[in-house]
């Protein structure tokens, strides 16, 4: 096992922050919230990982075939839906944050500081 | 008998959430409202009942048991400060049901059944999150109180305000929550469990020091911190808790941003407390250093504000800066007395939003100084909020006092910090409640008292004309001119509807409640030697697995009395409860100066939501720092 994929996945959570910190644009921000969720993708995947293993799927396969850790699959999946989720409700916010603010500019929401 | 119950403590919400969305169209508001409150109730009776059992509750759920002390199960765990924390978390809820009976008068367009669904899915989170054994089900939970947070906060989606804290609220705790998962995602890497007790045998089976170990706690913590909103990761608190609907406030301020700190000494129990985890010098630093400095900034912080909400929400930063520091201990004794304290800040910080509720259904504002006065009338209510302020000052023998003093004689230094802050964030509320409900003192000049928010102005049903939604609301009221930041509480919208004249029953009975229990955690000697055996075992990492995967029953740690109250104790308390009174005095007749020296501080606060996912990443570096000193 390589190294690789574990700087992959910290790589792009970092890429999602610094989008996420720099956004000028509250949709273009929820992208980036993704992409730093991505990067659990990734890192999930890449712990279950097994040099020469196949999918965790045994109707077709025989006995003693090494196959990928399916229990970080699961744990994926979950993600995913929880991800699907979050990004649901936060672009919903966005939309009315439009319509309440006239803006989608994270620059331009002022209404609470101090 | 117990094992059996604990499930249904998380399932009998979901599944009460799930017929009002399902039904909710159909039903008159009053059913929807009674099945809300029935299944809250039943899941805090269920709680109540399984913390009178004899030991901690283990639940395999579909009954995958583990052989040989392995499992490929999930765990629900109820120990007694999970299930406290479980039972906490329904009671407020049930007390949120109650008050928004009233309080939302105009029912939601067409759903009825919207608006409580929302809270028992919350209620559900926060209790799976307190019960479960299970590193990744605790992130799912977490997530899942989470996504329902930000809902609840924007919940008046018709104006601007709700869903800019709303939005702060969800970039940043998503965020913390995907931190948390990258965490969860390297200790299965190293040890190839999920669940809190194998990881923690795991790692106990390698002692020794360990990067990916450290590693891994500093991403987990980062979530849990985010949830429990300390300094640097706090900014979304104040945002969120200004704009939302003042019954949601009740139980984020009450009990959720508590479970952030519990989650903390959870893991550090289970995962991290043994050989093969983080020194616990380590941890205690992290703690001790991040509480320290949240408790400071919420205190001085709060002490600025003019919005009551906002004034609330700073002070439960700063309250939740001293459970850190009392949960950083690391002693039986600073953790008994964390959740003591935890108790008393629930019904007096729930109390005080509760009053605020009605002062904005009465009088259309939560602004301190639009507000000057204009509560003479309704000086009952006025009284409640003074009393929560003296609670949250500390004052014997409210819970909070109790939970301040065991907490402070753990080492010599805690009482002044205790003591400050509890006095600054207490004189702040008096403060409040002197202004709003005794007029005393200046008015103090504002630009906004001209421009509108006549009393005799009839305020129309909430939601469709609203003044400040066209353009960047600009602050109206920097006064004096100096470019200070700062949010007014003066645009906020009356959520029953329309101004109610008498504050109605269920609202004032629920505050009053609130109080009494606050009041109750620092007179019943049983509560204090029960959270004293509790966090007894709570602290026992070995104990805890051989619970879980062993089925060795450890409950009932014997000849381990209580703290109780002690002299010195009740005076601290009286000090800094005689502080605040004085700070809050002082800054009504203009002695101390509010504004100006803290802009710097105040500046942070910006409001941006680019800015508060910096400082989260600056947090993540500083726990870094800290734990590898």
């Amino acid at each position: 096992m390589t190294v690789l994929p574990y700087l992959v996945a910290g790589w792009i959570f970092l890429a999602g922050v610094h989008g996420l910190a720099t956004s000028r644009h509250l949709v273009h921000a929820v992208g980036c919230l993704a992409v730093t969720q991505s990067a659990t993708y990734v890192l999930l995947l890449a712990v279950g990982y097994r040099r020469g293993g196949t999918a965790p799927v045994f109707s077709d396969t025989p006995p003693g075939t090494p196959v990928v850790d399916p229990v970080v699959q699961a744990l994926a999946l979950t993600d995913v839906v929880v991800g699907a989720t979050v990004t649901a409700l936060l672009l919903a916010l966005v939309v009315q944050t439009r319509k309440r603010h006239g803006t989608v500019d994270p620059d331009e929401l002022s209404g609470l500081k101090g | 008998m117990v094992d059996r119950l604990l499930p249904l403590i998380v399932v009998v919400p979901l599944l009460g959430a799930a017929v009002l969305v399902g039904a909710g169209r159909r039903m008159p508001r009053l059913a929807a409202e009674t099945v809300a409150c029935a299944c809250a109730a039943a899941s805090a009776a269920l709680a109540c009942a399984a913390l009178a059992g004899p030991a901690t509750a283990v639940s395999w759920v579909g009954d995958w048991r583990p052989r040989d002390g392995v499992s490929v199960g999930i765990v629900l765990v109820g120990d007694r400060l999970g299930l406290g924390l479980a039972a906490l978390a329904s009671v407020l809820i049930v007390a949120v049901l109650t008050y928004s009976w009233r309080y939302f008068e105009e029912p939601p367009r067409g759903h009825a059944g919207a608006f409580p669904a929302l809270v028992l899915l919350f209620q559900a989170g926060m209790c799976g999150f307190a019960l479960t054994g299970d590193l990744f089900d605790a992130f799912v939970f977490f997530e899942l109180m989470g996504v329902v947070g930000y809902a609840l906060t924007g919940y008046h989606v018709e104006e601007a305000r709700p869903v800019q804290g709303a939005l702060a609220f969800g970039f940043v705790n998503s965020l913390g929550g995907y931190a948390t998962l990258m965490g969860i995602a390297l200790l299965y890497a190293r040890t190839g469990e999920l669940g809190m007790a194998q990881i923690g045998r795991r790692l106990d089976a390698a002692p020794g020091h360990d990067a990916l170990v450290a590693a891994a706690f500093v991403l987990v913590v980062t979530g849990l911190l985010v949830k429990a909103a300390a300094v640097p990761f706090h900014f979304w608190l104040p945002d969120a808790h200004a704009v939302a609907p003042t019954p949601v406030c009740l139980v984020l301020s009450g009990v959720m941003v508590e479970t952030g700190v519990y989650g903390v000494a959870r893991v550090h129990a289970t995962v991290f407390g043994g050989p093969g985890g983080i020194p616990a010098d380590g941890t205690r630093r992290v703690l001790v250093v991040l509480g320290v400095v949240s408790a400071l900034t919420g205190a001085v912080m709060c002490w600025q504000q003019r919005h009551i909400k906002r004034l609330l929400a700073f002070s439960t930063v700063g309250h939740t800066g001293l459970f850190l520091v009392g949960v950083g201990l690391l002693t039986p004794e600073g953790l008994s007395g964390t959740c003591l304290y935890v108790l008393g800040h629930a019904g007096a910080k729930a109390a005080l939003f509760a009053c605020t509720g009605i002062l904005l259904a009465r009088l259309g504002s939560v602004d301190e100084r639009e507000l000057h006065g204009r509560g003479r009338d309704i000086r009952g209510i006025g009284l409640l909020f003074a009393l929560g302020g003296l609670a949250l000052a500390g004052l014997p023998p409210f819970g909070t006092g109790l939970g301040k003093a065991v907490v402070e004689e753990q080492a010599a230094w805690l009482p002044a910090l205790f003591g400050l802050v509890s006095a600054l964030t207490g004189g702040a509320a008096l403060r409040v409640a002197a202004r709003v409900f005794l007029g005393a003192g200046e008015r103090g000049h504002d630009e906004r008292e001209t421009a509108g928010g006549g009393e005799k102005e009839p305020e129309t049903a909430g939601g469709e004309e609203e003044p400040e939604t066209v353009g960047g609301e600009g602050e109206p009221e920097t006064a004096g001119g100096e470019e200070e930041p700062e949010t007014a509480g003066g645009e906020e919208e009356p959520e029953t509807g329309h101004r109610i004249r008498l504050p109605p029953p269920p609202m004032v009975s629920v505050a009053v409640a609130l109080l009494a229990g606050a009041l109750a955690v620092g007179t019943v000697p049983a509560l204090a030697e029960a959270t004293a055996a509790a966090s007894f075992a709570f602290l026992d990492h070995a104990g805890y697995a051989a619970a879980v995967l062993d089925g060795r029953a450890t409950g009932g740690q014997p000849g381990h009395g209580g703290e109780w109250w002690t002299w010195s104790g009740a005076v601290l308390g009286l000090l800094s409860a005689a502080l605040a009174v004085v700070l809050a005095a002082a800054a009504v007749v203009g002695l101390v100066p509010s504004r100006g020296w803290s802009a710097p501080l105040r500046r942070l606060h910006s409001g941006h939501i680019g800015d508060y996912v910096a400082w989260t990443m600056a947090g993540i570096g500083l726990l870094s720092l800290l734990t590898l000193w």
